[in-house]
């Protein structure tokens, strides 16, 4: 335990811990002192001067900021004397003095700290009675964070936000005194991916986001906990609806997870929930065209098609993939039915960009171990891209210098500022380059201090994870102790592995499946929340995958261009209609809650499961949701603690342990080869903002994907012959696209960077997923 | 193109050089933008943030809180004529009045020749030599009509330059230390004692 200090908080007699802020030690004793600046997750500044209490440190009571000043022994607060409240009562007439009082028509009316603290600690009355300080109102700072100057008491948290906890100061104070205003620089807007915190934290109504502007009152709304399953990392949020629509998340401050944090992408990507392009309706195909048909007629005619299969040539004859985007229960459902009751070996959630299942088997790190570790290595995607909290809590312990950041990456990333070493590498070499790393006297000596995680994950889509893994292997040998975290993309990747929608004995895989699609050994093929087509890294084989599969059933929130061409459409609940739990990236299973009503005729994916398992003769049991929570509990090795209750009774979600056993999976054997110096090595991963589903349709984030573009090292454009912007010819053995050339510092010499799924040429058509990396050579048009 | 020429921006990396954080040199490199183009220019700012490691948005907030960073054009000499109290008791508003008039220009204006720059400026700290007035930041005390007039026909016709350099310009001579003589600078974070000639508390020098 921390040592304590004895203080005296309004003639009670309380302990305080070392070294707390009056602020946090009094709020800690049920005594709140209204504030504006201070946010327990960022550094206090003292600008609000609304915190400010009558402190007596033995020299007589003394008017003192309370979220500056620590506390002391024997300091005596009264944060209710009379001069506090004329203190306050003073503070809060000067902030409401230039305050436009537009509350009627303001979006944070009935839920403003300036509204509710001017009522509780005002004077009631002001005194000022010239014209207020005018501004245009509001302007867009970004494209989805709204400013209104008049509003603003400029406390500081968002551009304290914006420097210190998301690292892009791309706002600042700027002008002096009364004309003292937020800005950002001309022409470069608040672009960050964490702009919507801004929102949150605003203490008055000065920052609004578009997709709630004007949308419902705050005291209309109603509200739960859940969380996010956007991305692995399993934020915590609420979700707030009105009328039966989700209308805004927030960010819940969980200390394990988050912080109070989301990226814009999970935060704004509600609106495809809303979406009028869901698929509402159970489909059937019949003479080429899909027809609305009931859930009964549907199912039957799904039940119909996977006995023809297994009629055909056995249960291994039918395939069911995807699974990860769902709940823990989603997956479970699926994976009985589809191992138990098709008897298909072929179940597989990870859709050739996850990670390999045994890993699961390693002892796993939580992010507060990676963020408290001594060093954190980095065998990962660009985080800031792909699990953009957890970049904040790993930039974090850099920034706070708790870890050291040891970074090996074919491209630069959004922690490689932060990084202690950052080691560039052609992809290929990951072995090389880490057994070179751990020979250096300083790396070994860093890594020699133990208390080391790794975060692994799928660094480039463009090469097999071989290479990747056997790096992992030499870094795991030669630091024994260390952990790992999975970096692992979607939402429940490692719940959807964990409790089973994994291969069975003999089973394959997403790349086997396609493979034994296109040779036309698959009859059945389910794709279950799952689009080959934008999520598979090799674009051709997913097609070829697709047109050999005799029959597609498809169980999709939205009609992708893989489900398009289904048999069989089964319409699913989104995020936000269905209750389940979800398991993030370190074990964390956690709440998900139903808060609307499914859209449309949509059910959730154990239901449809369960459905299906009746039209095919087998009977899974389930009534409802929790009893799958239950039978999970029962049946999961290391779910053995999540129970319905015990997520219900922790908010912060229970780790799950890790499985007993799951066989070895056998990686692709082959070496990269050297590279021809006419090409270049080819790199492909994620943007934040990309074509997914969630992403595309949401009106306020479908916009801000930037499009397909092949990035080279500055030298290499030169080299290349070409200039930054120009549109230039990508080739290799397996494809040819055309797109623009981007100049880019981060990207190494000699390779090829291109965003994943962005709008434009398809990358995908370049990747060949059995080669161990894929070159590409570029010439002028 | 106004961002830092060649020759400044080999300035500006002696300048970030003596400063163990590079974002210290902010505003020294201002005064070189300001030096080199009369005003602080958006490029420049983009320029300086690149140098220094900051955002463009941290420079403008940085740069726009200084009076005396002008972030549009301003004539060849700001003419600031104090109209505080002390100034204010003593005429400067007649002064402002006249000056307006012989120069053609609102206060806050400029010329249309580029050559002057009229503000009304709050106290230069120069009351007991009322009304006073500054071109480009060099003093003239207790100025009537009759030698603001004299004083504006000198600058025109350039006989105040050995004096008064263009806006924008802080000093003519720069400081310069050679590397042999400079003192290196350790960053706050490496500092884990007192400096040398503070004796400890508890110890005795």
């Amino acid at each position: 335990m921390s040592e304590t200090v004895p203080v005296t908080l309004n003639g009670r007699a309380i302990e305080a811990n070392k070294g707390e802020l009056i602020i946090a030690a009094a709020e800690r004793h049920g005594v709140y002192i209204p504030r504006f600046c201070y946010h327990e997750r960022m550094s206090s500044v003292g600008m609000c001067r609304m915190c400010i209490c009558e402190v007596d440190t033995g020299r007589g009571p003394q008017l003192t900021p309370t979220c500056m000043v620590a506390v002391a022994p024997n300091m005596i607060i009264d944060t209710e004397s009379e001069m506090t409240k004329n203190v306050q009562q003073g503070v809060l007439e000067l902030l409401l003095a230039n305050h436009p009082l537009d509350c009627p028509v303001c979006d944070k009316g009935g839920e403003c700290p300036l509204q509710d603290q001017a009522f509780s600690h005002g004077p009631g009355e002001s005194r000022y009675i010239e014209e207020k300080r005018h501004f245009e109102k509001p302007i867009a700072i970004s494209d989805i964070v709204y400013l209104d100057r008049e509003r603003c008491i400029l406390c500081d948290r968002c551009t304290r936000f914006a420097d210190e906890v998301a690292g892009d100061a791309l706002i600042s104070f700027s002008y002096r005194g009364n004309e003292t205003q937020i800005t950002t620089f001309p022409d470069e807007p608040f672009s960050s991916y964490f702009s919507g915190n801004t929102v949150q934290i605003c203490p008055v109504g000065a920052l609004t986001a578009k997709p709630f502007r004007f949308k419902a009152r705050p005291w209309d709304l109603s509200q739960q906990e859940s969380t996010c399953t956007t991305c692995a990392v399993g934020c915590r949020i609420v979700v707030e609806s009105s009328r039966d629509e989700v209308l805004r998340y927030m960010g819940v401050d969980s200390e394990p997870v988050n912080h109070g944090w989301l990226c814009d992408r999970g935060r704004f990507n509600f609106e495809s929930v809303n979406s009028p392009d869901r698929a509402l309706q159970p489909l059937v195909r019949e003479r080429d065209e899909l027809r609305g048909v009931s859930w009964n007629e549907a199912l039957a005619a799904a039940a119909r098609l996977i006995n023809e299969a297994r009629a055909s040539g056995g249960a291994a004859r039918v395939a069911v993939i995807g699974g990860a985007r769902g709940t823990n229960e989603d997956a479970y459902a699926w994976s009985r039915l589809g191992h138990e009751v098709i008897g298909t070996p072929n179940v597989y959630s990870q859709m050739g960009d996850g990670l390999p299942a045994d890993l699961l088997l390693l002892e796993r790190a939580t992010i507060d171990e990676a963020a408290n570790a001594t060093t954190i290595v980095l065998l990962a995607p660009d985080l800031k891209e792909e699990l953009p909290v957890l970049y904040l809590r790993l930039r974090e312990a850099s920034e706070k210098k708790r870890s050291r950041i040891l970074e090996f990456t074919p491209k630069q990333t959004g922690l490689t500022r932060y990084a202690w070493r950052s080691i560039g590498y052609e992809p290929g070499s990951q072995v090389a380059v880490v057994e070179e790393a751990l020979a250096d006297a300083d790396i070994a000596a860093q890594l020699a201090k133990g208390n080391v995680v790794v975060v692994f994950g799928r660094m480039n889509l463009a090469e097999t994870i071989t290479a990747g893994v056997l790096a992992l292997n030499r870094l795991l040998k030669a630091v024994p102790g260390s952990k790992l975290l999975p970096a692992f993309r979607r939402g429940n990747s490692l719940g959807a592995l964990q409790v089973g929608m994994r291969t069975g004995p003999d089973g394959l895989n997403i790349r086997g499946v396609l493979q034994a699609a296109a040779d036309g050994k698959i009859d059945c093929l389910v794709l279950v929340g799952a689009d080959p087509l934008s999520d598979f890294p090799d674009t051709d084989l997913a097609r070829r995958g697709l047109a050999g599969a005799r029959r597609t059933i498809a169980v999709d929130t939205f009609l992708s261009a893989s489900t398009a061409r289904a048999d069989v459409v089964l319409p699913a609940c989104a995020f936000g209609e269905k209750d389940g739990t979800t398991t993030n990236l370190e074990g964390r299973v956690s709440k998900v809650v139903r808060q609307v009503s499914p859209a449309g005729n949509t059910r959730p994916d154990w239901m449809i499961a369960s459905g299906l398992a009746l039209a095919l003769g087998s009977d899974l049991g389930y009534a409802d949701v929790d009893e799958i929570t239950l039978d999970i509990a029962i049946n999961v090795p290391g779910f053995e603690e999540v129970t319905a209750a015990s997520v219900a009774a922790n908010p912060d979600g229970v780790v799950a342990g890790v499985p007993t056993a799951i066989p070895p999976v056998g990686l692709l054997e082959g070496v990269a080869p050297e590279r021809n110096s006419y090409d270049l090595r080819l790199v492909v991963s994620r943007t934040l903002y990309d074509q997914a589903a969630g992403t595309a349709h949401s009106p306020s984030l479908a916009h801000l994907p930037r499009g397909s573009a092949v990035h080279l090292h500055p030298l290499d454009v030169a080299r290349v012959g070409t200039r930054d912007g120009v549109e230039v010819k990508v080739f290799n053995a397996r494809a040819t696209v055309v797109m623009p050339v981007v100049a880019d510092a981060s990207v190494l010499r000699g390779t090829a960077w291109m965003p994943w799924n962005n709008p434009g040429p398809n990358v995908g058509e370049l990747i060949d997923c059995f080669a161990a990396v894929n070159d590409v050579r570029i010439e002028n048009l | 193109m106004t961002r830092l020429n060649d020759a400044n921006q080999v300035l500006a990396r002696e300048i970030i050089g003596r400063y163990p954080k590079a974002r210290s040199a902010t505003i020294p490199l201002l005064h070189v933008a300001q030096q080199q183009n009369g005003y602080i220019t958006q490029e420049a700012i983009a320029h300086i943030a690149e140098l220094v490691g900051a955002t463009s948005a941290e420079v403008l907030g940085t740069c726009t809180f200084y009076e005396m960073f002008k972030m549009h054009p301003v004539g060849k000499y700001l003419i600031n004529i104090c109209t505080t109290m002390s100034c204010a008791l003593m005429g400067a508003e007649q002064l402002v009045t006249h000056a307006e008039q012989r120069l053609g220009i609102k206060a806050g204006g400029t010329t249309p020749d580029g050559l002057f720059t009229l503000e009304r400026v709050e106290c230069q700290a120069a009351c007991t030599e009322a009304p006073c007035l500054q071109a480009n930041y060099r003093y003239r005390y207790r100025v009537n009509a009759a030698q603001l007039d004299q004083f504006l026909d000198d600058l025109a016709e350039g006989q105040l330059d050995a004096e008064i350099p263009a806006h924008g310009v802080v000093a003519r001579v720069r400081q310069s230390i050679p590397v042999d003589r400079a003192v290196s600078v350790v960053a706050p974070d490496d500092v884990h004692e007192a400096p040398v000639w503070m004796p400890l508390s508890g110890t005795t020098a």
